[in-house]
């Protein structure tokens, strides 16, 4: 399966002590998630940086429901062992800041938590959104987070991540699918990222009665570019989770879509999505399965040249598929009573769309167009109880990316804080919970999974 | 579950899957018939999101066939996405093969007998059976029913060597010793179609194809196999021109003064692919939010004496045709589509000469006057078996789903009912047709 050599050999017995002799860096082998697994494997440790903080109950109430053991002290002894045994993560309730003085009960309760937290550990800080705070002082200090959190996440070992999610004031009862997939490790590559909840007004939506095993049990999803690659893991991602999937692709890709389909046990439609009909089809397909809940944005190509050399067909193709045809399926949903009330739109975005990449004019421009697209479209789908968010991948692991030569495909497996590439399951994770009912106060976010690689920042 | 209605209601016409055709010996050179139709059933069941589903029956075929596939369809089934619960069987009746089996499942749909089930149809010339010849067969079973070591030694004391010649299938009637295409010529010139005419409906059928295949018609049609995502004897630049320039293949015997005619384009080649349709009753496809793209009407086999009958091989559907329309009180001209298995392009032309003359038509047919001409720009128009290619057992399967498509397009569009006639003739002097309406 790996086609990564340095990570098989680094992690092989003589391979280890090679590495730890002459100083090779590690490649950790992350924790993935698997149907039943708990939430966290271990303790959890969960401070408060003021009094005022509001999420932390919140937070607590979760963790001790389902039976994870927490303690407010970072020194406290866990598992019955000692006050330096490994936990599992390390919460902190960041909210309520009232100037940067406030962050040193942060690094107090971090520092030790960052000797503590074991492989695959999670540490997540939770702050008040900055451009809901009118003072300067405060402000400054929501900031401040996020320059802590992206270097704290370049300095955790062993697969562990720092993550930060800003909390809209009054939404601190809606974060319980964005706490569960940021604690578990659906979230095994994302690092060094920072996410909204609850910053689009008027969201509704609930998590009463969610079957977190099967969070996408009863809805209708569709995925284009389903034939193979992430799109394919995607359909299988969803599926895993209890949906129904509609595979989506070019008719030249219909036999490995027909097997994707297959798999999955949905159906399959060869479309190209650049063609006029093509939202009306889809939407038409869609009514065999009662209607749509979710649509994955997953199809997308490149067609790299130098700009210097880039001719306008390539472009448009570029455009078209990547761009064009994703606005205008929107236009279709939104207009039609066929993509549900609560529905989920969840499009693919790109390290390129945010970083560049040389030979990718067209398809950054495209990347960071969806951004664009996200941004604007978040607040339309409000009236429907709908969501749009994207997932911008770094380098995973594809068939694609095994066609790389060699130094750049080392270059973009180990100059990031995972130091390796992700996998396609890592990006479908994602989209899978961006997709739950119950991430319905998620809405107009951009989620790098890229292990906090350095390209972009 | 629903009881058996009073009267036949019509089956539905739900949707279809079929491989691309390949020539001979081409794409498709290492796949067997099972690996082929186990792929075009996979792909009707990812369209129709089938997996796992226990369908009423699946009826396949296959003309050319290994004595190991006794129970093709079966293996197909087993080996595919549908429920292993799924029943099956064989049928074959050469080039009329899958209309036969879409005709079996949608009588059965009729009756109540089922609510569901895929009609089919595979072949393969590349990957064919090739047998021990006679004698050689004779010696080894004589060796094989021997209970001594001596009776095996004199049994295989038989052996010759001209007895390694194996026994190839051959395209040829068993009762004549002619292939196909020399009965066709022999048809052709007796009823002197003229090589121009067959050259037309040749580039018609390519020019069609291509078109069809542009407009994403076969989109939800057809499954890419192995690499071809089209027919891969499809000549979308094919010009008159350039089929003026093809050297005829076939002459006909008994017709010294008869120029040949036929040539390898206005001729349909050997090939490989397999086609599936799905049928279901209305509740079902209701129930499942299908589509009903069209219903099947009614269907009438013929066969002719060709052997001392003074008949072409490949005449029998002149028969059945219009036997078919009075039966359901038509006219050949009530039609807004024909889709007619171009086997050979003169062989068409022969079947619509004959329905022009009243001579043949009063006395072969025993109707009053004759059958007539119909506007021919409703023939064929998104390409036949001339452009695709004619893998024997699966052309039904193919025709009837392009059918159901053009009408459901046709009610879609105008918004009025529509109504397609099919016409395939076979080996052994044989002929299906159909009615398909929407």
């Amino acid at each position: 399966m790996s086609n990564d050599w340095y990570s098989d050999f680094v992690n092989s017995g003589f391979g280890k002590s090679i590495a730890g002799t002459v100083g090779l860096p590690p490649v950790p082998r992350l924790r993935r998630y698997e149907p039943g697994q708990p939430l966290l494997s271990g303790p959890a440790l969960l401070g408060t940086a003021t009094a005022s903080g509001r999420v932390a109950k919140v937070v607590r109430s979760l963790l001790t429901d389902l039976g994870v053991e927490v303690h407010e002290d970072p020194q406290a002894p866990v598992g019955g062992g000692s006050s330096t045994s490994k936990v599992a993560a390390g919460i902190v309730d960041a909210t309520g800041l009232s100037s940067p003085a406030d962050l040193a009960a942060i690094q107090g309760f971090l520092t030790p938590v960052m000797r503590r937290v074991g492989p695959s550990g999670r540490i997540l800080v939770i702050g008040d959104v900055p451009g809901e705070a009118g003072a300067p002082s405060v402000r400054a200090a929501r900031r401040a987070l996020e320059g802590l959190v992206r270097s704290a996440a370049k300095e955790a070992r062993y697969g562990a991540t720092v993550n930060l999610v800003h909390v809209a004031d009054g939404a601190e009862n809606d974060i319980e699918s964005t706490l569960r997939f940021f604690l578990s490790s659906r979230s095994a590559f994302v690092d060094g990222q920072r996410l909204e909840v609850g910053t689009v007004p008027g969201f509704a939506g609930s998590s009463q009665g969610v079957d977190w095993d099967k969070p996408l049990a009863g809805r209708t999803a569709v995925v284009t570019g389903a034939a193979r690659g992430i799109g394919a893991t995607v359909a299988k991602t969803l599926r895993r989770d209890g949906a129904t999937v509609i595979c989506v692709d070019v008719p030249a890709a219909g036999d490995a879509l027909a097997r994707t389909a297959n798999d999955v046990g949905g159906s399959a439609l060869q479309l190209d999505i650049t063609a006029d009909h093509a939202p009306a089809t889809l939407l038409d397909h869609a009514q065999r399965h009662g209607g749509l809940d979710v649509v994955v944005h997953n199809a997308g190509i490149t067609r790299d040249k130098l700009l210097a050399n880039q001719d306008r067909d390539r472009w448009n193709s570029v455009i078209d598929v990547n761009l064009n045809a994703q606005l205008a399926i929107n236009d279709a949903l939104l207009a039609s009573d066929v993509f549900h009330r609560g529905g989920r739109i969840v499009t693919v975005s790109s390290m390129a769309g945010i970083a560049g990449n040389r030979g990718q004019t067209a398809y950054g421009a495209s990347k960071a167009g969806v951004i664009g697209m996200v941004d604007a479209t978040a607040p339309l789908l409000v009236e429907k109880d709908a969501t749009i968010n994207a997932v911008a991948p770094g380098f995973i692991e594809t068939d694609m990316t095994a066609a790389m030569p060699v130094g750049t495909r080392e270059a973009g497996r180990r100059l990031s804080s995972m130091t390796q590439g992700g996998l396609p399951i890592d990006v479908a994770e994602t989209i899978a919970w961006f997709a739950q009912g119950a991430s319905y106060a998620v809405n107009g976010q951009v989620l790098r999974v890229d292990g906090q690689n350095y390209l972009g920042a | 579950m629903p009881s058996a209605p009073s009267s036949p209601r019509r089956a539905a016409i739900v949707g279809a899957n079929r491989i691309p055709f390949a020539r001979s010996n081409g794409a498709y050179a290492r796949a067997s018939n099972q690996d082929m139709l186990t792929a075009a059933l996979d792909g009707l069941v990812a369209r129709f999101g089938l997996a796992g589903e226990r369908l009423g029956e699946v009826a396949s075929g296959a003309v050319l066939k290994h004595s190991r596939d006794f129970n093709l369809t079966r293996e197909a089934v087993l080996g595919s996405r549908l429920s292993a619960a799924t029943p099956t069987y064989d049928l074959q009746q050469a080039c009329g093969t899958s209309l036969q089996t879409t005709l079996q499942v949608a009588n059965k749909i009729a009756l109540g007998q089922i609510e569901s089930g895929v009609a089919s149809g595979v072949d393969t010339t590349s990957d064919a059976p090739i047998e021990v010849n006679d004698d050689l067969r004779r010696v080894l079973l004589a060796a094989n029913r021997a209970k001594s070591t001596a009776g095996v030694v004199k049994a295989l004391a038989g052996l010759r060597p001209g007895q390694i010649v194996p026994e190839i299938p051959a395209n040829k009637e068993p009762r004549t010793g002619m292939s196909m295409g020399e009965h066709a010529a022999q048809t052709a010139a007796a009823w002197g179609i003229s090589r121009t005419a067959q050259d037309e409906i040749t580039v018609a059928s390519h020019q069609h194809l291509a078109a069809a295949y542009d407009r994403g018609f076969f989109d939800d049609l057809l499954t890419p196999y192995l690499g071809l995502t089209k027919d891969n004897n499809l000549r979308a630049d094919s010009t008159l021109e350039g089929l003026a320039k093809l050297k005829p293949v076939f002459r006909p015997a008994g017709y010294p003064d008869t120029e040949a005619t036929m040539t390898a384009a206005n001729s349909t080649p050997l090939t490989d692919g397999a086609a599936t349709v799905l049928l279901a009753s209305d509740e079902w496809a209701a129930e499942r939010n299908l589509p009903v793209l069209a219903h099947f009407v009614d269907a009438e086999t013929a066969a002719v004496d060709y052997v001392h009958g003074d008949e072409g091989l490949l005449m029998a559907p002149t028969y059945a045709v219009p036997r078919l329309l009075e039966r359901n009180g038509l006219t050949l001209q009530d039609f807004d589509f024909y889709e007619f298995h171009e086997a050979f392009a003169s062989t068409i032309l022969a079947t619509f000469a004959a329905w022009e003359d009243p001579i043949f038509c009063k006395e072969r047919l025993g109707l009053d006057g004759p059958l007539g001409t119909f506007d021919k720009t409703k023939l064929n128009v998104a390409g036949s078996s001339l452009a695709t290619g004619h893998p024997f057992a699966a052309t039904g399967a193919r025709i009837v789903p392009t059918l159901a498509k053009l009408l459901h397009e046709k009610s879609q569009r105008d918004g009025t009912a529509g109504r397609g006639l099919i016409s395939i003739c076979a080996a052994g002097g044989q002929g299906v047709v159909a009615i398909l309406e929407a």
